[in-house]
Order: C-alpha cells, then sequence, then structure tokens
C-alpha cells in the first residue's frame, strides 16, 4: 500500500514538472513576442515597408531592404532548386544505398548540413567575391545561401519521394514507360508535396540568414538595380541598427517584427504541408 | 531505342546534379584552408593552441580560449535543452489534452524558425540587462547559454515528439494493463523506446549550437578568455570571425579563416559522432 | 490542388528569373563610386553619397563597412575606388591622399547614475590594466567595476591604446564589443561599466534619452566643442583616402564632401564638420 501511495505521489509530481516545464517554454516565447510586439507594432506600417531608411536606418523605413532580401532569397532558390531536386531524385530513384556515388553524396550533404552559417560566409566572400570577382553583391549572397540551403531541401525532396508507394512506379513499368517519362509525368507530380515543403523551408532558411550575407551582400542599404549590386538583408539589418547605429534601437524593434512576422509566416505555412502531406513536423525531415 | 538514349542521358544529367551538390562541402574546405593556409605557414600550426592568447596586433594567435568558450556555451545548451525538450515531447504526447497539445506543437514549430538575429537582438535588450542586475556585466557565458537553449529546444522537442509519438500504442496499453502509472510508462516503456530519435534530435542541436553565431555575438560579450564563472564573459569561434573579418587584414585574417577551419573540424567530429552512436544502436 | 501549386510555383520561378535578369542591361549607363573602411565614417559617407547621388543622377555611391585598415587597403589595391579611414594616416602609408571630412573625438563613458564625475589618466590605466576592480577607489559606490573594450582591429581602439600607452594583451576586459552603438548598449543596460566610443555617437545618444554620461579625459570635457575647438586630447580626423591624383566623379565626391552643404549631415551625424577650423 506504501508503494502504492509513493508511486500516485510521483505521478502527481510528474504531472507537476510536465506542466510546468512545458508552461515555461511557452512563456519565454509569449514574452519575447509580446516584448517586440509592444516595441515594435507602432513603428510597422505601410509607409515604414515601402519607404528607404533615412538617417542611417533611425528614421524611414524598409523599403529596399525588402526588395534586397526577396531578390537574395530568390537568387538562392533559383539557383539551389534545379541542383537540390537533382540530386533528391537521383538519391531516391536511381542508387540503392551501396552505391558508391550516393554513399558520397548522402555523407557530405550531411556534413554540409552541419557547417555553421558563418563559415559559409568565410567561402562565399573568399569564392564568390574574390575568386568570381563577383564582389559584394545579391549574385554573391544569394549563391552562398544556395549552397546553405541546399541540404535541407534536398532533404525534403527526397522525403516527397519516398513517400510515393512504389505500385506508380510498378505499373509505369508495367505499362512500358520511360523511366524518364514516369519521372516527369507520374513521379515528379506525386512528389509535389516535398518539393513545396523543401521549398518553403529553404526560403525560411534563407530569409533568417544574417552571418553568411555579411561578408557576400554586403550592407549598401538603397534599392539593387541589378543582382551585381551589393543589398542589405533585413537580418544584416536589425543586427547593425542594433549594434551600430544610436537611436536604431526603435527601428530595428519594428524591423524585427516584420522579419519574425514573415518567418513565422513561412515556417506555418511548412509545418501546416509537412503535416498535412508528408505527415511529419519541419524539424526531423 | 531512342526511349534507352533518354533514359541514359537523364541519369547521366543527374548522376552530374549529384556530383555536383556532393563536391560543395570540398569547395567550401578547399577555399577556407586555401586562406587558411598562408597564417599556417606563416605562423605556424602550433602557435594556434601554443600562444597565451588571441591578439592579432601584437602576433599571438591562439584559438584555445574560444574553442573553451564554443564548448562550454554549447554544452550548457545542449545539456538545459535536452532535458526540458524531452519532456516537452512527454508532455505533448502523455500528459496535455488534445486541444493544449496540437497549438502546442505548432507553436514549438513556429519558434523553430525565428531568426537568429532576432533572439540575439532580444537577448541583448532584455535577457542582458537582467542578468546585469544579478552580477554585472551581463553579457556573459550564462547569456549565451540561456539563448541557445531557447535556440535549440525546438529541434529537440520535434525530434523527441516525432519518435515518441512513433511509439506504438499497444505498448503503452500493455503497460497501463500491467498497472505502471504513466510516469513509470513513460520512463521504462516509452523512453527506451524513442530513444534513436532523440539522440539524432541532440546530435543535431548541437550542431546549431555550435554554428550559431550572431545571437551569441549580441549577448556574449566576446572577451578573449577562458571564463570562470558562469557570469564571465566568452568569446566562441563564430563570433570571432563575425567580429574581426570586416577589420583584418594579412595574416589576422588568414587566422579567421583558420578559426572557420577548426569550426569545421568540429562539426565533421560531431557527424561522425553521431553515425558511430547511431551504428553502436543499431548492433546492439 | 497539388499539380496547381506545381504549376503556379514554376510561374513564380520564371517571373522571378525575368525580373532577375532583365534589370541588369540597364546598369551600364550608371557610374558606381564604391566607399569601403571604417564603420564611424560609414553612415556618414552614406548620408553624403545619398545627397551626392541626388545632384548627380548618373551616379550611384555603395558604402561598405569593414575597418580603417580595410579601407587602406582596399583604396591602395583599388577594389574601392574610395577609402574611408577614421584616423590620420600613418608613415607607411603616405602612398594615399587623404581628405578629412569632419572631425570625432573618443570619449569615456558610464552610466548615468554613477557618481563618479572624471577619472585621471593614470586611473584609467589602472582600471583598464586590472589594478583597481571597485569603483570606491576611484570615488564611487562600492561596486565592481565593468571594463569594457574594444575588439582588435577597430581605430578607436587604436586611439585609445596610443593615448594612454597601452598594449591591448595588458587590458583585463569583462566585456569585448565591436561598434560603437554596442558599447553604449553595454553601459547604458550596465550602472557598474565603463567604456570608450566615439563621441558622436556618444552626444547623439546622451542627448536622445540614453542612460550614459560622458566622462573627461585630462579635464577637458568631452564634447563637440572641445573637439571643435582642438582642446579635447583624444581627437581624430575623419578621412577619405584616395590612390593617385583623383579625377572626374571621384574629384566631384571628394570636393563635395569637403563642401559647406553637407556640413548639416556631418553635425546630425554628432561629428565636427572639418573646414571650419
Amino acid at each position: 500500500m506504501d508503494s502504492l501511495a509513493r508511486s500516485q505521489r510521483g505521478e502527481k509530481l510528474a504531472q507537476v514538472v510536465m506542466w510546468s516545464s512545458a508552461a515555461l517554454v511557452s512563456a519565454v516565447f509569449l514574452w519575447m513576442l509580446s516584448d517586440l510586439v509592444t516595441n515594435g507594432l507602432g513603428r510597422v506600417s505601410w509607409e515604414f515597408l515601402t519607404s528607404s531608411p533615412s538617417d542611417s536606418g533611425r528614421a524611414g523605413g524598409i523599403g529596399p531592404i525588402v526588395v534586397s532580401t526577396l531578390l537574395i532569397v530568390s537568387v538562392a532558390m533559383v539557383v539551389a532548386i534545379p541542383i537540390g531536386v537533382g540530386t533528391a531524385v537521383y538519391l531516391a530513384e536511381f542508387t540503392s544505398t551501396e552505391s558508391l556515388l550516393g554513399r558520397l553524396v548522402r555523407r557530405s550533404l550531411d556534413v554540409l548540413a552541419g557547417v555553421p552559417s558563418i563559415v559559409f560566409g568565410l567561402f562565399g566572400s573568399a569564392f564568390f567575391c574574390k575568386t568570381l570577382g563577383l564582389g559584394f553583391s545579391i549574385l554573391s549572397g544569394g549563391l552562398t545561401l544556395a549552397c546553405m540551403v541546399l541540404p535541407i531541401l534536398i532533404r525534403s525532396v527526397e522525403v516527397g519521394f519516398r513517400e510515393i508507394p512504389d505500385h506508380y512506379r510498378l505499373s509505369a513499368a508495367a505499362l512500358g514507360l520511360s523511366r524518364t517519362s514516369t519521372l516527369l509525368h507520374l513521379l515528379l507530380p506525386a512528389a509535389a508535396p516535398g518539393l513545396a515543403v523543401g521549398l518553403v523551408l529553404g526560403i525560411g532558411r534563407a530569409a533568417a540568414e544574417t552571418a553568411a550575407l555579411i561578408f557576400t551582400s554586403g550592407y549598401v542599404d538603397r534599392t539593387p538595380e541589378s543582382v551585381l549590386d551589393s543589398g542589405r538583408a533585413l537580418s544584416v539589418h536589425i543586427f547593425d541598427l542594433s549594434m551600430n547605429v544610436p537611436g536604431g534601437t526603435p527601428n530595428a524593434y519594428a524591423a524585427a517584427l516584420v522579419l519574425l512576422g514573415l518567418l513565422l509566416l513561412i515556417n506555418g505555412a511548412a509545418s501546416g504541408l509537412a503535416h498535412r502531406w508528408l505527415g511529419r513536423n519541419i524539424a526531423t525531415l | 531505342m531512342s526511349r534507352f538514349r533518354v533514359d541514359e542521358g537523364l541519369l547521366w544529367s543527374l548522376r552530374g546534379v549529384a556530383f555536383l551538390a556532393g563536391t560543395i562541402v570540398v569547395f567550401v574546405v578547399a577555399f577556407v584552408g586555401w586562406e587558411a593556409s598562408a597564417a599556417l605557414r606563416s605562423v605556424g600550426l602550433s602557435r594556434f593552441v601554443t600562444d597565451p592568447s588571441w591578439y592579432p596586433s601584437e602576433g599571438l594567435y591562439s584559438v584555445l580560449p574560444m574553442l573553451v568558450g564554443t564548448v562550454l556555451v554549447t554544452a550548457g545548451a545542449v545539456l538545459t535543452a535536452t532535458p526540458l525538450g524531452i519532456m516537452a515531447a512527454i508532455f505533448c504526447n502523455h500528459y496535455a489534452p488534445a486541444f493544449v497539445a496540437r497549438p502546442y506543437r505548432r507553436m514549438i514549430e513556429l519558434m523553430s524558425g525565428i531568426p537568429s538575429v532576432v533572439y540575439g537582438f532580444w537577448g541583448l535588450v532584455t535577457l542582458v540587462p537582467l542578468i546585469a542586475q544579478v552580477e554585472p556585466p551581463g553579457t556573459s557565458l550564462l547569456a549565451g547559454i540561456m539563448i541557445l537553449t531557447v535556440m535549440i529546444l525546438p529541434t529537440v522537442t520535434l525530434f523527441a515528439d516525432s519518435s515518441i509519438g512513433r511509439v506504438s500504442e499497444e505498448y503503452t496499453r500493455g503497460a497501463a494493463a500491467l498497472g505502471l502509472t504513466r510516469w513509470a510508462t513513460v520512463c521504462h516503456v516509452v523512453l527506451p523506446a524513442a530513444r534513436p530519435g532523440i539522440v539524432a534530435g541532440v546530435f543535431l542541436a548541437t550542431a546549431r549550437a555550435i554554428g550559431e553565431t550572431m545571437a551569441v555575438l549580441m549577448v556574449c560579450g566576446n572577451v578573449v578568455k577562458t571564463p570562470g564563472s558562469l557570469f564571465d564573459p566568452v568569446r566562441t569561434l563564430t563570433a570571432n570571425i563575425a567580429l574581426e573579418m570586416a577589420y583584418a587584414m594579412g595574416d589576422h585574417r588568414s587566422a579567421l579563416f583558420v578559426t572557420g577551419l577548426v569550426l569545421f573540424l568540429l562539426i565533421v567530429a560531431l557527424v561522425w559522432g553521431a553515425e558511430l552512436a547511431g551504428e553502436g544502436r543499431a548492433r546492439g | 490542388m497539388k499539380r496547381a501549386l506545381v504549376v503556379g510555383g514554376i510561374l513564380l520561378l520564371a517571373g522571378l528569373t525575368g525580373w532577375l535578369v532583365l534589370p541588369s542591361s540597364a546598369q551600364a549607363k550608371r557610374t558606381k563610386l564604391v566607399l569601403t573602411g571604417s564603420s564611424t565614417v560609414a553612415p556618414l559617407a552614406a548620408e553624403i553619397g545619398k545627397r551626392f547621388e541626388a545632384l548627380h543622377p548618373g551616379v550611384r555611391v555603395d558604402v561598405q563597412t569593414g575597418g580603417s585598415s580595410r579601407g587602406i587597403r582596399d583604396a591602395r589595391e583599388q577594389v574601392a575606388d574610395i577609402g574611408m579611414v577614421s584616423r590620420a594616416l600613418k608613415e607607411g602609408e603616405q602612398d594615399l591622399l587623404s581628405f578629412s571630412i569632419a572631425r570625432d573625438g573618443v570619449c569615456l563613458i558610464v552610466h548615468q547614475d554613477n557618481p563618479v564625475a572624471a577619472l585621471s589618466d593614470a586611473q584609467v590605466v589602472a582600471i583598464y590594466t586590472g589594478q583597481i576592480r571597485n569603483w570606491k577607489e576611484v570615488g564611487g559606490k562600492d561596486a565592481p567595476i565593468t571594463v569594457v573594450n574594444k575588439a582588435e582591429g577597430r581605430s578607436t581602439l587604436e586611439l585609445f591604446l596610443h593615448h594612454f600607452k597601452l598594449k591591448n594583451s595588458q587590458i583585463e576586459a569583462h566585456v569585448v564589443i565591436g561598434d560603437n552603438e554596442q558599447g553604449v548598449k553595454t553601459v547604458a543596460g550596465n550602472p557598474d561599466a565603463l567604456g570608450y566610443v566615439s563621441i558622436g555617437t556618444a552626444e547623439y545618444d546622451a542627448t536622445h534619452g540614453v542612460e550614459i554620461k560622458l566622462l573627461p579625459v585630462g579635464g577637458v570635457a568631452a564634447s563637440i566643442e572641445t573637439v571643435e575647438n582642438g582642446t579635447f586630447p583624444l581627437s581624430r580626423p575623419l578621412n577619405l583616402v584616395f590612390r593617385g591624383e583623383p579625377e572626374g566623379v571621384a574629384r566631384l565626391f571628394l570636393d563635395y564632401a569637403r563642401s559647406e552643404e553637407v556640413q548639416d549631415l556631418v553635425r546630425n551625424q554628432y561629428f565636427v564638420p572639418i573646414s571650419r577650423r
């Protein structure tokens, strides 16, 4: 009887610990969110989103910075998608787990996924900016980010392909379809969920990045006229406003709120799609 | 016949693309290594560990204090985030009613997407002054650990959540039928079965913690010294690069690439460790 | 639904690619002037650049920050058209021409609530080398001093070390900061901190409600005025440097940056205009 009472007390204790640790995690999240909202919301307006920063970003808005961010992310995705989808198709459909190339590629992608973003920044500034002579530019930044988002993109597309039931492939083979047309007409559309999730996740990863962009896409806070111009990403802008510009904190709050809102939106979309179509959460893809 | 040629062409182009994706990592190492080689030659490998400290303007290049900083911040964050994350995952699966668990999971997933610069900014304006009231200067190992904990918590939680969720209901029903309490079921049945997924999540979170730059740079104080307490400032390898890169030339710049190389080796060791852990479990 | 998404995605990508490629053809007509270097000068140079662009619609002025040494190197290797340097040129750097556009000082800052009103040079040295560790010893309250130092490569650090005849390895810091504003934030958030930053930054923040106080150096109050009349000991010129004889757009820009027309911009950044000295 005594041991039963003890285990019941243990159960009560466990319950309390569980609820309070869960409450702690939510409290931190809500604390941060409410802090950013109360300090930043007053400044966010259509005007803020579209006008140019003036007086080093203390006044004015973030229009050109939003444009630069979108351009950098687009460059990254335009470059990463063909390579990512091609690699994922190869890994999922055309190679066994024993093949040498497949194993090597997988292993190197595992390492690539772990490489810190600042190391990508070093690489980008040495390779794209210096060796290829692209200088501080949106193109350099975008290409650097493309290398960075590749592993996550490949993972999700591969999962998308693996979710396709085998009878698709078998019936296609029985009908005498070539592998090319099986891939184009049957598998690629069926793997669209993985592609969509990977795309959204990649965009989210790229839009959140700071460290890799400081040395590659630079600080210029005006609307870029081409991808060879330098352009400041939103995250770099927040960093600069909070660390380098006296009196930049109010606008840093507002810019942080905008970036946070954007990423919560992107991430919400990614997790919704991943749950509905792939039946898993976004971290474990 | 022509159909075969198309297939061959497709296969070879896919191989080419996969090869390209696989070589990126080689490119990264090659270029970082190439830039680092100048300092490795003129300063010498040994001095990166034997010099008394890191003062590039005086020709001192030890990366050891920063390596210690990275290890301490990472270890602190992983040790705090792992139990918290596992508990949050257990909470979702076994304690919370569905109408709490669902939004809670969604919230954690949203947290995983918050950019590091936002965490850093918030830490700088809110957390650091709070810590400074307890023990100045506020920018400290502790602040770094706290911010990193919040940052890697979603990764640990989501991995644990999905692998705990996969433990079949039969197991838990059986345990309940045996008269085990919910807590005993979780401890003795669910967690052991879910271990591989949880470990994988912890390894991934560790890699994220090692590589985190901006948030750590903003809250850690960045003094190149081995910290004596939680309230002492530290500089991590990543912060070292971000802080000095734009200002560095010659050997100093090259030495920062050496720092990058050290970071890369840490990650390779970690991936290797994760693989060994996975294999060990598969055999055992 | 899925198919529509895929088609939509492809269209979106195609559109983006078009948007990316098209504008680059318009680029050829523009003249680009690239400035790199000191993060202290960069905000001012960017503001001057904006006004300059308005006057010369065919020109684009790009400003990238780094450090003074980076400005020197980039100007020398002609990676950038003009370098920004927040100190006087050193002996080995006479191959470059320098054009002062403003003056700035470096001052010590403490929290507003700190009762200490002044520190002698000897006291500053003792605090930064760790011989004095408590405010009590210099007439303040009983609290440990938080020493804020600058990261390697900053000319603010060089100027500070040079003035107090210190070596960076002698300094026992508790916080190492990158840019000025980070220093101000650190001191404002910590009643026991002592740091040094550009006077421009400090005065801007102090007059905008940030809780910091500027300490005099060598008995001279730290302010824009004392820098302007030349009595403040820790001051420096903010320079634009150029290799060779500037001509064309670079010449125009260098002249414009030193003209009366940009004095309000210099003052807005809390620096001292050069032409009045």
